[in-house]
Formats: C-alpha cells, structure tokens, sequence
C-alpha cells in the first residue's frame, strides 16, 4: 500500500483510539459533579479510569507525534494555526491530569472540591475544543501559500465547528457514563444508568446533524466511504440506545465505542486525501502527499509501529482486563 | 519583547520547569523498584512500606512531569512551526517513537502499579515498577536522540536545502546521543539519590522510623554514588565532545577569547561582552588542553577566532552565544557535581562509621543537599541549549528562522503568561504536598474520606 496512505489511515485511527479511550476518561470527568454527592461516590468515579487514563491520554501524544513524524507539514499548520484553542486544551489537560493525583491526598473538602472543579474544568474543554479542530480541518479555514494559518481566532468557531465541538462532548459524556455503568456498583452505578438514559436522544439528534453536515462538505474522492462510516455511525448510536433499553450495557457501550470511531472515521475519509483544506485556495490545502514526510521515514516508521503497536495493544489490553472488577464507593478499595 | 524573545522564554520556562520533574522521575522510578524487589525477595514489611513511601512522593511528582511534558510535545507545532517544517522529516520521527515506546510502557504500567497492590502477584506487582523506569529511561533515549541531532546534526542529506532522513541508525547512534543520554540518566539517578538521601537524614535526626529511614538511606548511597561517579565521567567525555562539536559552546562555558594551545582553564574571569575584554582572569595553564585532549597541549580555539571562522563559514552575523550564561552554568553546574559526590563519600561515613546516628544540627545540610542536582540539572540544560545559539539545529538553521511566523507576539505573551502562572502554582502544590507527605513519615493507608463534598 502507499506509504502516504497508510500513514493517513493511521493517524485517523490514533485520532479514534484517543476519542474513544478518552472519551470515557473525559466523560467521567464531565459528570463528576453529578455522579454523587459524596466524597467516597465521587472518588469511585475517578477510580474507575484510574489505571487507564494516563496510558489513553498517550494517544493524543502519540497522535500528535505520529502527525509530526508522517505529516511534518500537518503538524506545523494544523498547531501554530489553532494556536489558542490548543493553549485552552493544554491548560484543561494539565490541570485534569494533576487532579486526580492531588484530589485525595488531602482531607479538606475545600480542597477536594478545588480538585474536582478543575477535573471537570478539565475534562469538559478538550472534547469540546478538538471537535472544533477536527469540523475546521475538514470544513477549511484561511491557510496560504506557504501553507501557514492566516486566519484569526474567532474564525475558528463557525457553526459547524462548534456543532463538531458539541458532537465529542456529547458523545464524551455519554461514553463516560456507560462506562460508570459497567464499572461501578450501588448508588453511583444508578446515577450513570439514569444520567445515560437521558444523554442519549441529545447525544443523538447533534449526531445527525453533525454526521449530515460533514458529509455534504466532503470532498469527491472517498464520498461514498465516508457515506457508508457516517451511516454506520449513526446505525450503531441508535442501536446502541436500543441495546441500553435492554439493559445490554455491554452491548450499549461497545456500539457507542464503534459510533465514536466511525464518526473519526467519516471525517478523515471526508478530509482524505487532504489534511488540512484551505478556504483561501484549494491549491494551498495540505495533502498527503505535499504535507509528508520522505518515503524513508515513512518505511521507518512503519517498521517501528508494526513490531510496537501489537505489543503496546496487548499490554494495554491486559490492563483494562486486570481492572474488570466493579468499584464500589468503599473507602477500602479506593486508591486515589 | 518581540515574538522570537517571547517563544524562546516560553520554550526555555517550560523546558526547565518539565526537567525539575524529569529527573526524580527517572531516579525514584528506579529506586522504588529496587526497594519493591528487595521486598519481593527478602520478604520483609519494611521494604514494602519504603516502597509505598517512595512510591507516593514518586506519584506525586511524576504526575506533574507528566502534565508538563504534554506542553513541550505540542510546542514545537505551536510556537516553532519553520522548525517543524525544516527538521519534521528528521525530527519527528524520535519523537513518535518516544510515545509509541516509552509513554505508553510507563503510563500502563504506573496504572497497575498504583492500583494492582491486590490484584497482581507480587512479582507482577513490582515488575510493573520496573517498566516505569525503564519507560521513563526509554523516553529520555528518543528525546536525546532528537536533542542530539539539533547539537551534531547526522544521518540526514539535504534535500532542496531541506535535511531529509538519510539513515536511521547514524541518527540513533550520534557520538552526540553517546554521552548526552548517559549523562542526562545518570543526573536524574543523582536527583533520586540525593531526593531519597536528603530526607531520609531528616528522619533519621529526628530518629523516626530509624529502621525504614537508614535502609532507605543505604539504597540511595549505593545509587547515588553510582551514579555521581558515572555522571561526571560522562559529562567529562560529553565536554570533551563539545570541544570538537561545538567549538564555540566550550570556548564561551570558558571565557576564552582568544585561541591558546596550549589552552588554559578559567577559575574566574569577569568579562564584557560588548567590548570582549576581561577585567578578571584568572585561569589554569594548560588545564584545558588537558581536560579536551588528555595531554598537556592542543589548541582549544577561542570565541573571536571562532566567530570569524563561523562567519566565513555561515555568512555574517553573531555567532557568539551569551558568555554569562554559559560561563556561569558550566561553573555551577559542575561545582554542584564534585559537591554532590562528596556528599556522597559523606553519606558513606553516615553508614558505615556513624551507623545512622546523627546528633548534630548540621546533618540538616544533608537534606538542603537535595537543592544541588536540581541546580546541576536546570544550569546544565541552560548551557547546552543557550550555548548551541544562534542555532537551533547547529549549522543548518538559525533559532531566529524557526518560530511560527503567522503566530502574533500577543498570542505568545498570552501562552507565556499562563504557562509562567499555571507551572508556578502547580510547583508550590507539588512542594507543598512534597513536603508533607516526607515529613509524615510512613503511613497506613487507607485514604479516609471527606464529609460533606459539594457537588461540583
């Protein structure tokens, strides 16, 4: 296959893999505050994603390395470009990730209540930003001739990019309390249930619209497979909410997971094989080709991602499976 | 400040901030697996609750190295964009395979070890610590390897005046990743040495927990001489390869105007640099052709000779980096060095002469001590990255040709500031909390809960 392909392919799936396992991390964080009103309900949320989430959050440092490493071009664009947004997703993420850590270690509630507030803080920018990035990028925004960014920064939220923003976020707080469902017992378990029941006819309905907009702006190449990923999308959201009526919260969230990934999936297939459209000039998009790096790089890298990405998938596989138990909110069992 | 001064403070704060963090990660990661295997093989409670000592001031302190680094995987897009497009053939690719090798290696394994005391078998348990460090030591690999090819550049062909990979294992086995690798590790071995060192001293003064304090106290002496000895060692030969790398750097770390052979070493010299004269300079003859070449003659060349070779070279323009900063930095970073290994020797006395009984107040020195690597650590960054300048990648692109032209100042002022702001107040919480759980002493866990939370 075509090195440049093969790369794009992969860093949409690095893209769907971080929306995904961070989706739930994310999710839990958004609903935080209404998980529970106390201490040890709020904690058995967090430690639900305790083990994982550090190790989900590589994949955004991953994607953005692989982009750097494939697509140099992309890479340099794509982030002095949505400069400040990022600032905000960097600010979110650091504050996120140092919640969890800081959270318990003292017994004020002040303190503890501090924590959580930038935990959701957190947990609610990141979503809602990348899906910003991820309409614009498809949808194009001023890029010129050397292929540098001249837009502003109000530009950056258009309606379809907020529409983008509100999607993830969306289908990130309804990601995170299926994921409380399976992984909690007793009274938090209930509150996902019931917090679940009610995200998914809104989650739903941003989906559609979403999904229907991007595919009217996509380009002629992969039109019909990104038809048939957003199709799918939307089959297995739907399916997924019929599966939670049943009480298959197995089944629900593993159809969410799919919807989420193939949602990934028909935006990169609508970008491909740009990268990054321009507003300012077709000619001026990035593609796959004018945005990568030299075949030898490529050819080096995907030596390296063939021999660690399995190993890297087992153990990380092992991971989740070794966590499989259901957490209570019992201060015994409570790590963070 | 223009945009360039602006995304070079801002590159420069969060670096150092990021490599506060970086080496007790990487030393504490490796003593509290060798405390956790101790346990598994000897079998005896007190090694599991080193373990869980260390480990919860290890968490705490990976947890911000962790938040921090995110910055810098970004920043090279955001504020250096020409420096992504000139180098990302190059550049990216250690980078990608840093994440894909060693972020997800310490990200997983750091999750089970926080949350798998129940779960795993005990060898299970304490090889998962063991795959931290070797993560944490892996990410320094591949950051060192791009680092290294913005010092010596290898491996690459230019390619329309752009450098474009040529071969991936001259890139991976640059002279200059030889020394820099080994030597960044091995700071950050020192950096948990003298982290565990200094306050397990402050225990054993106040005679808490004498047991778990002197056997902790032993652990970080054996590392940490170790490690002080190796480090220097490296960063002898890492010197030694400046001379012929970076010409210029050594010749500013030294104050050496003008070339000498044989050349001298600086004890203290006060120079101006506008005019580049010396109002004090007191140096050693010969000592640095001795240090650069193991004999007492060579030419070491000097800065003005150098910035006329470099110019003829390059073109016109100031190939002189800030002599101050370079100077100083070396100085200090090498005088907190011997002081470090011979406060090692001292810890040595402490254990096998004084057998961890410590009476007088000045053993407190100990646990200041613990301020040193970190000096070593930020002055040695600070000369080898300011002592590359004008170049980013030496030779082939000037720092002043690589920020994000498209990027306004008061977007960067704006980073600037909340970086400065955010990193600062997470670096009194991480004291802060630091300081506590060192002074408490082992505890027993479990973590009790707070009454009366309000919701968020």
């Amino acid at each position: 296959m075509d090195l440049n392909v093969l790369w794009f392919i992969l860093v949409a799936v690095l893209y769907a893999g971080f929306f995904v396992l961070e989706g739930f991390d994310f999710g839990v964080g958004i609903l935080l505050p209404f998980i529970g009103k106390k201490d040890e309900e709020k904690r058995a949320a967090i430690n639900t994603i305790g083990p994982v989430w550090d190790a989900n959050e590589v994949w955004l440092v991953l994607a953005a390395g692989a982009t750097f490493a494939a697509f140099p071009q992309w890479y340099a664009t794509l982030f002095s470009g949505f400069y400040l947004p990022l600032l905000f997703i960097l600010v979110a993420l650091i504050l996120r990730g140092v919640s969890f850590e800081f959270r318990s270690k003292l017994l004020s509630a002040k303190w503890r209540g501090l924590w959580d507030a930038t935990a959701f803080i957190g947990s609610l920018f990141p979503p809602l930003l990348l899906g910003v990035a991820f309409a614009n990028m498809l949808k194009g925004v001023p890029i010129d001739a050397n292929m540098d960014y001249t837009g502003g920064f109000f530009n950056l939220f258009s309606l379809y990019a907020l529409l983008g923003g509100l999607t993830f976020l969306g289908l990130s707080a309804l990601l995170g309390a299926l994921f409380l469902n399976l992984k909690t017992a007793g009274s938090v378990q209930e509150n996902a249930e019931a917090i679940a029941a009610r995200l998914w006819i809104p989650v739903f309905v941003v989906l559609v619209v979403f999904v229907a907009w991007t595919l009217v702006t996509t380009r002629d190449v992969l039109a019909f497979l990104a038809i048939v990923f957003g199709v799918i999308s939307l089959t297995c959201i739907v399916a997924g909410y019929l599966a939670a009526r049943a009480k298959r919260d197995g089944w629900a969230f593993g159809l969410l997971v799919a919807a989420i990934a193939t949602n990934v999936a028909t935006i990169f297939a609508s970008l491909f094989p740009n990268v990054m459209v321009s507003s300012t000039d077709p000619a001026y998009s990035l593609t796959i080709i004018n945005a990568s790096s030299s075949a030898y790089t490529l050819t080096v890298m995907s030596i390296v991602a063939a021999i660690f990405l399995p190993i890297v998938l087992a153990y990380q596989a092992w991971n989740y499976w070794v966590f499989r138990k259901r957490i209570s909110a019992k201060v015994e069992d409570l790590h963070y | 400040m223009d945009a360039l001064e602006l995304a070079r403070s801002q590159f420069a704060i969060t670096t150092v901030y990021h490599f506060f963090f970086v080496p007790l990660t990487l030393g504490l990661a490796f003593i509290t697996a060798i405390m956790e295997t101790l346990y598994v093989s000897r079998g005896e409670e007190v090694y599991k609750q080193m373990t869980k000592f260390w480990g919860k001031l290890f968490l705490i302190n990976f947890a911000v190295g962790v938040v921090t680094g995110l910055v810098q995987e970004f920043q090279f897009g955001m504020n250096w964009s020409e420096y992504s497009r000139f180098v990302g053939d190059i550049f990216g690719a250690p980078l990608a395979i840093e994440g894909l090798t060693a972020f997800f290696l310490e990200a997983t394994f750091i999750g089970l070890w926080v949350f798998g005391w129940d779960k795993l078998s005990k060898k299970l348990h304490a090889l998962s610590i063991w795959m931290v460090a070797l993560g944490s030591t892996v990410s320094a690999l591949w950051i060192l390897v791009a680092n290294s090819f913005m010092h010596h550049p290898v491996g690459y062909e230019l390619v329309n005046d752009r450098p474009i990979l040529s071969n991936f294992w001259e890139l991976i086995f640059n002279e200059h990743v030889m020394t820099q690798f080994p030597h960044t590790v091995l700071s950050g071995y020192v950096t948990g040495a003298f982290f565990v060192m200094g306050i397990s001293a402050y225990h054993l003064l106040k005679k808490n927990n004498v047991e778990l304090f002197s056997k902790s106290f032993k652990v970080a002496t054996v590392f940490g001489l170790f490690a002080i000895v190796g480090m220097i060692m490296v960063g002898h030969a890492q010197a030694q390869l400046m001379v012929k790398q970076q010409p210029m750097k050594m010749a500013a770390a030294e104050a050496l105007w003008d070339s000498e052979d044989p050349a001298s070493l600086s004890l203290l010299t006060i120079s101006n640099e506008e005019t580049g004269e010396s109002s004090v300079d007191i140096r050693i003859p010969g000592a640095l052709s001795f240090l650069s070449y193991n004999k007492f003659t060579g030419e070491v060349k000097g800065i003005n000779d150098l910035q006329k070779e470099l110019e003829s070279e390059y073109g016109a323009g100031n190939y002189v980096p800030s002599i101050f900063i370079n100077y100083w930095s070396f100085r200090i970073m090498i005088g907190a060095s011997f002081l470090m290994a011979f406060l090692m020797f001292v810890a040595l006395f402490v254990w096998l002469k004084l057998k961890f009984k410590l009476k007088s107040k000045w053993w407190y020195l100990l646990t200041a001590s613990i301020a040193l690597p970190y000096m070593a650590n930020t002055t040695g960054w600070l000369l080898t990255e300011l002592g590359r300048q004008p170049w980013v990648v030496y030779g082939l692109l000037k720092t002043a040709d690589a920020i994000s032209p498209n990027v306004p100042a008061g977007y960067v002022m704006t980073s600037l500031a909340v970086f400065a702001i955010l990193y600062g107040l997470l670096m009194v919480v991480d004291v802060f909390l630091l300081i506590k759980f060192a002074k408490d002493g082992y505890v027993e866990e479990p973590i009790p809960s707070t009454v009366n939370v309000t919701a968020g």
